[in-house]
């Protein structure tokens, strides 16, 4: 995986495959703290106990079309080599929260790539769930969040024309907020 | 008023019903982007990106762009499968920005299948 947003957006395909309705994305960059932390959390069905042990075994995967899943092994794998872990908080019938951390400034942390476009491939994508993603850094706070582009549309699908050029404008606010903020990285 | 064709009666039965599937919300496209990790490892997310300029810049609003789950053949990604209404799907495979612009010219707006990107098995075209 070439950098953080695509281990998002991989990550969110599980709570997408676990029936989730809704899909939180937690994105913190602290420079001050040396920490970035991405958490992305579901209402899907959730794993039991045993099954969540096993989650980051590439070995284990209840996917019937190839015997290793790699999606967890992967992202458990880019927080590690930065310094950092990957935790994961599963209930039955509640859904689950997958957080990696890493260091900020070490120098094997991937990059954290094209955020907006991780949303609008989530958001066009699956019509009917609701993504909401927040981005916080050290001096800036921004929030998207699907449902209120769906009222706006005013029942235009939001994979119509006007539904991708809404879900691109409000990703633009997201991106413009952070880069004005952050500067220079 | 001139006398009707054949031609004229299939180009009538042909708006009636694609103005029924636009009633009904259904696409006369859809277009299915596989995301399992190895579609997104080998570039999944800007065959996506391509798909929705295209559907933005041409206006396309009876073609739906959408994602689902791994399809299982990982060597063969980023792949995508093409649904015409009335049609046999038509997966495609190892794609790229400049297929997925063929694609649509071609197959989305030209009813032709792009035969040279569709998957086959053996003599067999899977489609
Ligand atoms: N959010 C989730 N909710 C419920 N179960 C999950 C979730 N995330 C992962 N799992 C379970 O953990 C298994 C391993 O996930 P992982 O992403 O590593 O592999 P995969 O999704 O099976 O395959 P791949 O990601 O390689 O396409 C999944 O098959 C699924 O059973
Ligand atoms: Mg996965």
């Amino acid at each position: 995986m070439e950098d953080l947003s695509l281990h998002i957006l991989d990550i969110a395909e599980n709570s997408i495959a676990a029936g989730a309705k809704r899909v939180d994305i937690r994105i913190r960059e602290s420079r001050r703290e040396d920490l970035l932390s991405i958490e992305i959390a579901d209402d899907g069905s959730g794993m039991k106990q045993d099954m969540l042990k096993k989650a980051t075994d590439p070995f284990f995967t209840t996917r019937t079309t190839r015997r290793v899943g790699l999606g967890l092994p992967l992202f458990e794998q880019a927080a590690r080599a930065a310094g950092g872990e990957c935790r994961i908080v599963s209930r039955p019938g509640s859904g689950t929260s997958v957080t990696g951390v890493f260091r900020y400034s070490h120098v094997d942390r991937q990059p954290l790539g094209d955020i907006a476009e991780t949303l609008l491939t989530l958001a066009v994508g699956n019509p009917g769930m609701e993504f909401t993603c927040r981005r916080q850094t050290d001096d800036a706070d921004v929030f998207f969040n699907t449902a209120e582009i769906e009222a706006e549309l005013r029942g235009a699908p939001i994979h119509s024309p006007a539904g991708i050029a809404a879900v691109r404008k409000s990703l633009e606010r997201l991106r413009e907020g952070v880069t004005h903020a952050v500067g220079n990285r | 008023m001139p006398k009707l064709k054949l031609e004229d009666l299939a180009e009538v039965r042909e708006k009636a019903r694609k103005a029924t599937s636009l009633r009904e919300g259904a696409a006369r496209v859809k277009m299915t982007v596989h995301m399992g990790t190895c579609g997104i490892a080998a570039g999944a997310r800007k065959i996506v990106e391509a798909a929705l300029r295209e559907v933005e810049q041409g206006d396309l609003r009876d073609v739906m762009v959408t994602t689902s789950g791994c399809a299982g053949l990982c060597s063969r990604e980023p792949m995508a499968t093409v649904e015409v209404v009335g049609e046999a799907p038509v997966k495609y495979v190892d794609l790229t920005e400049a297929k997925v612009k063929a694609i649509f010219k071609e197959h989305i707006l030209g009813g032709k299948i792009v035969e040279q990107y569709a998957l086959a098995i053996g003599s067999e075209r899977a489609y």
